[in-house]
This record gives C-alpha cells, structure tokens and sequence, in this order.
C-alpha cells in the first residue's frame, strides 16, 4: 500500500505517523534536530531556513503546550506563523475540514500543522492536496485522536538517545492509558522501529488495546513486575474523564496500583530515566516526589521538543534541509 | 411481446440447470425453454452468443435513499443501477426519512417504483414506529400495502420486552423479522472491528461480541415466540456459528451477508478509507473466510449488496465521523462471479446465492427462477468480461465504495424485467 507521507523517492513529504517509518528517516530527524538545541542557546535565536514560508498551525481541539513549541520552532526557523484555533472558529459555524483546508490553502499556506479530534485526520487532509493537486503543502500531525502523535514520539526518542545512547540494549515501559492514547502509539511504533528488544505496556485491561501485543511490546497488569530491570519509563497522562466510571473506578484506586511512586520506580534500573508527555496529573499517573526527582527528564524532554519540530519542519519545507 | 433468447448459456439455479438452450418470453413470462411452444412467432431475438442467461438478481438491501435522502440518492438514479447491474428485485430496508412504518409510504414507495417500471420493489417495513424501538408498527396494515418482512435496519432495539413483543406480535401472523445483530451499547461507540487494525489506527472498535450477544438474545427470543427469523449482514465467524447452532437444534432460521464482507476484510480500511466504514463492521481475515465457506456450502442462504449510497461530504471526512455504507447494486453480480472463480464454486451454485436462495427468503415464487410461467425477469452477462469500477461508470448516486479502481468479472448485456429489455449495453 502506498504510505502517503513519503514521496515518490521515498523522502518525507508528511509526518503522518511514525509507524511505517523507515528507521533511517528516524535516525535522520534525530540527528538533524541535535544542532538545532544549540540554537536555543544563542543570544538571536533565529536561523534563516524558513524564511518567506507561512505555516498554519490548525488546531481543532485544544492545545496550549503543543502548539506553542511548533510555534516557537516555526518562529526559530523564520517562518510566517499563523494559529488557527479552529475549534472556535469556522467548523463551529458547520464548515467541513476540508473547507477549512481550502481557504487556507487559497492563503499561499506552505505547510499545516494539524491536531484533530478524529484519528486519520491529517491523512484526509493530506490525501486531499494530493488528489487536488496542492502536494507542495505538507502536513504535520499534531496529534490526531487516538492514533498517532509523531513529533512527541520523536522527541522522546531523541531524549532516550541523548540519556542512554544505544537502543539496542534498552527495556522500556509505557505505563498507562494506552488505550486512548496516541503518544503511547507512537511511542511503540518509533521504539520497535529503532530495534529496542522489549517494549512493555502496563496497565489495566479496561486501558490496555486489544491485541495490542500485535504491536510488539510485552504486557503487564503488575506495575511492579512490568518495571523490574527497565532503562526507561514513560508515563502516560491520565484524562480526567477517564478517572471515574466504566474504566476505573476511582483516581485513589489509580494511583495506588499504577501510580509511579520512589517505591515502585527503584524496581527498575538504578539510571532508569523518567518521561512524561505532559501535562501531569500529580497523585494520579505520578508521584511528585518522582516527577520532581533526579531520574525526571520531563522538562529536558520539552526542550528537546522544541529541536525535534524544528527538524521535522525544516527537512519537510527547508531550502537547506537535509532532504531536499 | 414475445422474445426468443438465443445462443445463450441458460443458468437456473432453482431447477439445477446449466444448459446451452434457446429461451422463450411472451407476455411477460418464461414459456419454454429448448423448444419453441408450437406457433411461437418471435417479435424479436435476442443473440446471447458468449453470455450467460440468468434469472434477475434479487437484492435482500438495496436503500433507495426515497423518502427522506433524496441529496444521496433517488429512486430513478438507484433504479438505473439496479437495472445496469442485472438486479430485478430488491428488498428495500426501512430506514428511510421518515421510516417505512405508516401504510401509506409503503404505498407510495410502490406506487412509485411502479411508476418507473424497472426493479420490482419489496419494502421491508419498520418493526417499530420511527425505528425508535418502543411501540410497535402496524404489521398487518403494513402487509396489506406491499411489505414482505419486518426489520429495524441497523437500529437495534435496546428493551428486550419490546423486541420479545414484537416477535410475538409478527409471529402471530407469521411475518418474517429481518434483525441486523447488533447489541446496542457495545456497538454504540465503535466504528472498526475490535481487533488489530483498530488498535494501530487508534480507532474505536466494535468487539465480535456486539454480533454474538444479540445473536444469543435473537435467537433465544425467536424460539420462545415462534417468529420466523433472518439474521442480516453477519460479519463474523462467531455469528455463523450461533446460527448453526440454533438450526441444528431444530429452529428455521436464514441468514445473509453482503458483498463488502465477502470479500474485505479490516485491513482494507489501509490509511482511514472511509469507503471501508460500513455496518456491521469488516471483520478479521479469519472472519471473512469463515463467511466465504459459508455462502459456499449455503449455511449462508443469501448474498446481497446491502446497497447504501452516501454522498462526498459524507465521506470525505476522518474515517470515524464519515457515514456508514457503500455503493453496491451494480457491483452485486461482479462480485458474486469474482467469489465463485476464487472459491472454485460452479456458476450455477454461486448464483443460487443472488436469485432463488434470495428469492426464499423475501418470499418471492414468481422471479428467481427460470421456470416456465414465471416472470421473465432476466440477466444476461458475459462472463468473461471484466470492467474497472469507477466513479464514472456507476449509475447510482452514490459513488463510494471500497472496490473503486478494481478490475471485476462479468459485464450485464441485457436486462429485462417481465419481458420488457430494461437496459441494454451500447
């Protein structure tokens, strides 16, 4: 089946998902994107790569911590950002996506950073530019219902690699809701594709896919057998709707049995490093004393975001990126 | 108008027949086939050199979109690809707008497609008013105004004591209830087979138990009231084998499935194809063999199309917000041809599925069959022939289908509906 995020010559035109992603388009992002943490430090925090280009974050649920980091990598980069909440907007008056897309295609818009309610929406929009001629426009998922969100997944591989190097020698445990959850998707899909030996979920059933072992990973029910001997554990957010009825009983009940406290975390690797995509929720899916402890690599994970999006946008849009 | 059919490979499921012979038509009916009546004057022949001469399908659900949805289709545009695909006789599902409950849309439906004079049309009325599931239709009125069998579409009902009423109430004068299973809170949310493919595209998923639970409750019902039950659209391994089950222990039950889960399969739904996003779901691979080797060997009795036009803006949108359905009565012989090569079935077996089976269940004796004295509601198709499905050669309004871009066998030359050629191929 043709994979629509990469072109005719197998470059990426896209960020769709990160599953079916080739591991050398992965590796690719990565190392683009580690120069670009050293721009962050520099008194002008500006490079020219995409200057002159309008990118058009179109936000149709809400989202202040995403869209801000692609707007900050855009504005790093010299592009024109335009911030759409759209969610307020046009669709609440009964416009179609694709309308949406249309006018602001009919804007000279060079790339749509899109987060959308329904899984495969960013594959709709760009299956739509294809077919409408307009595939010089690209398009980044920000995070579409429970399918994918690729750039997150990127930007915990990159911090996975700058703390522990290798992938191929790591245990990793997703711990959470990965039912709902698009990060944990591209969690596993960027994992299994970078060759780390055992991936594993935890959590309940009521939370856990089915046949989410298809995926590659190991499931456990028991926190505490799923952390032992783990180099890396990444936390999953908990949404507040999902805390109290047919899924679980109670948060109390939550945090008891899958909440990541110093107690459970010292089963795994004494370096084991600690993620979370944000936001918390401090006493549900985390302790703060662990959230707030020395393996915690949250806030470096949001800076590194920052560098992935960066990369990501300047080898899909650049003049000089590494792809074109 | 008497016509002889020449030249033709004469297929006649019901009689068991496949036979080169001559066929007769005169006033509407078959009156011979081989042998001409003595004095048989034809008005007109028919050269059916290399094609197969077939009864007229008949359609178990086919939604005309009228009254209600007439932007997705029309009874004219639905009753030309009905006509262009060979199909004579199509059972029409209830949810329409407003659904077929009142005595009078059913006579004006019929009066309708009369008016129109192509596909003979077999309303399948409401079982409950509205399809809301909480009072009960007039099933005898109903009856009385053209309805051959009672059905809640794809609406199930939630009360259990509504759904035990209404079958006794059919039973009472033996109507047959058409009932899609599927339980309603499992099936609510869903919009993909629970299963892997779900689980990747982070799409939520209708588990297999949706179909089997309601199967257990349908069935169980039927046997303490003594309704006559069709299961409609199974689409899992599971599901057919509840049915097995209850007929091995004595119960008259019948069952279909529709072209899209013969032949696809959840992994077709590739990147969010919202062609793909039908009702009941597509199921495993598992599942969909299952089902091939059940209209195989007629535990599954009927195939059909389950024949829903929906219109571009219901589809292009994300796969979970697109609407249900797809395009199919003109793909109903295609597909049934391309399911017997594949499974090595012979013709006059495969087509069984389309005409007489079908013909059984709407309770139709006068078409599904080439018996002399029945209507001569005919298909005559090459075979061989083989034509790419696309949005410009389909009739019917609605343009969206899984198969869009696939090469099918089989090419309808002519189709005549009691005697009269209704669609003829340029």
């Amino acid at each position: 089946m043709h994979n629509p995020q990469l072109n005719k010559h197998g470059e990426l035109q896209h960020l769709l998902t990160i599953d079916g992603l080739p591991r050398d388009v992965i590796s690719a992002i990565l190392d683009t994107a580690a120069p670009f943490t050293e721009v962050a430090e520099r008194e002008v925090k500006k490079l020219p790569l995409l200057r002159g280009k309008s990118i058009f974050n179109l936000f149709f649920e809400n989202s202040t911590r995403t869209r801000t980091t692609f707007e900050i990598a855009a504005k790093r980069l010299s592009a024109d950002v335009v911030n759409l909440n759209v969610s307020t907007s046009s669709t609440a008056k009964g416009e179609s996506l694709l309308d949406t897309v249309d006018n602001l295609c009919a804007m000279q818009a060079d790339m749509f950073v899109v987060r959308h309610a329904a899984s495969g929406a960013p594959f709709l929009i760009a299956q739509h530019l294809l077919a409408t001629g307009r595939d010089h426009i690209h398009v980044v998922n920000a995070g579409d219902g429970r399918h994918a969100h690729p750039t997150q997944g990127l930007l915990d591989m990159y911090t996975i690699r700058h703390y522990k190097r290798d992938f191929t020698n790591l245990t990793v445990a997703i711990v959470g809701d990965v039912l709902h959850s698009r990060v944990a998707r591209s969690q596993i899909a960027a994992l299994t594709t970078l060759g780390v030996p055992e991936v594993r979920v935890i959590g309940p059933k009521t939370l856990l896919p089915t046949e989410v072992e298809r995926m590659g990973v190991r499931v456990f029910h028991d926190i505490r057998e799923g952390l032992k001997g783990v180099d890396v554990v990444m936390m999953l957010r908990l949404q507040n709707e999902r805390m109290n009825g047919a899924l679980l009983p109670t948060p109390q009940e939550y945090y008891k049995v899958w909440g990541l406290t110093a107690e459970k975390l010292a089963l795994a690797k004494p370096d084991a490093i600690v993620m979370h995509p944000g936001p918390m929720n401090r006493g549900v899916e985390i302790d703060s004393s662990v959230a707030d402890g020395a393996q915690a690599v949250i806030l470096p994970q949001v800076t590194f975001g920052i560098a992935v999006r960066m990369a990501v946008m300047s080898m899909l849009a650049g003049q000089q990126g590494s792809n074109k | 108008m008497k016509i002889r059919i020449t030249n033709g490979r004469l297929i006649d499921p019901a009689n068991g027949l496949d036979d080169k012979r001559d066929l007769y038509l005169a006033d509407g009916k078959i009156v011979a086939s081989g042998q001409a009546p003595d004095g048989f004057a034809a008005e007109r022949t028919i050269d059916a050199a290399n094609l197969v001469v077939a009864p007229g399908l008949i359609d178990l659900a086919a939604r005309l979109r009228e009254p209600g949805f007439e932007y997705r289709a029309t009874l004219e545009s639905e009753m030309d690809a009905a006509m262009a695909g060979g199909v004579t006789s199509l059972a029409i599902p209830p949810d329409t707008d407003p659904a077929l409950d009142e005595p009078g849309l059913v006579e004006m439906l019929c009066y309708r497609a009369k008016r129109l004079n192509r596909a003979h049309v077999y309303p399948v009325g409401a079982l409950t008013i509205g399809l809301k599931g909480e009072r009960l239709s007039e099933m005898a009125e109903l009856v009385e105004a053209g309805c051959v069998a009672f059905s809640q579409a794809n609406v199930p009902i939630i009360d259990n004591n509504v759904l035990m009423r209404a079958l006794q109430y059919a039973a009472t004068f033996d109507f047959r209830v058409w009932l899609q299973p599927l339980a309603p809170f499992l099936a609510r949310t869903g919009v993909a087979h629970d299963g892997e493919v779900a689980t990747r595209l982070g799409l939520p998923g209708i588990p297999v138990a949706a179909e089997t639970i309601a199967l257990y409750t349908y069935i169980q019902l039927a046997r303490t009231t003594g309704a006559r039950l069709h299961v409609t659209r199974l689409s899992s391994a599971a599901g057919l084998a509840l049915v097995e089950q209850a007929r091995a222990e004595g119960m008259d039950i019948t069952c279909d499935v529709s072209i899209n889960h013969l032949h696809l399969s959840d992994m077709d739904i590739g990147y969010f194809n919202s062609n793909c996003h039908l009702v009941p779901p597509l199921r495993s691979q598992r599942d969909r063999e299952a089902l091939r080797a059940g209209l195989a060997d007629g535990r599954i009795n009927a195939l059909c199309s389950d024949h829903t036009p929906v219109d571009d803006d219901g589809k292009l949108t994300p796969f979970s917000e697109s609407e249900p359905g797809a395009t199919g009565l003109e793909l109903l012989l295609p597909l049934t041809l391309k399911w017997a090569h594949e499974t090595g079935l012979p013709l006059v077996k495969a087509l069984a599925r389309v005409t007489s089976d079908a013909a059984r269940i709407v309770g139709i004796t006068k078409a599904g069959h080439l018996t002399p004295g029945a209507r001569a509601d005919l298909c005559l198709f090459d075979p061989a022939a083989h034509v790419t499905v696309s949005r410009e050669q389909l009739r019917s309004q609605g343009k969206n289908t899984p198969f869009l871009g696939m090469e099918l066998p089989g090419r309808v030359h002519y189709t005549l509906v009691e005697g009269q050629v209704m669609h003829e191929l340029a």
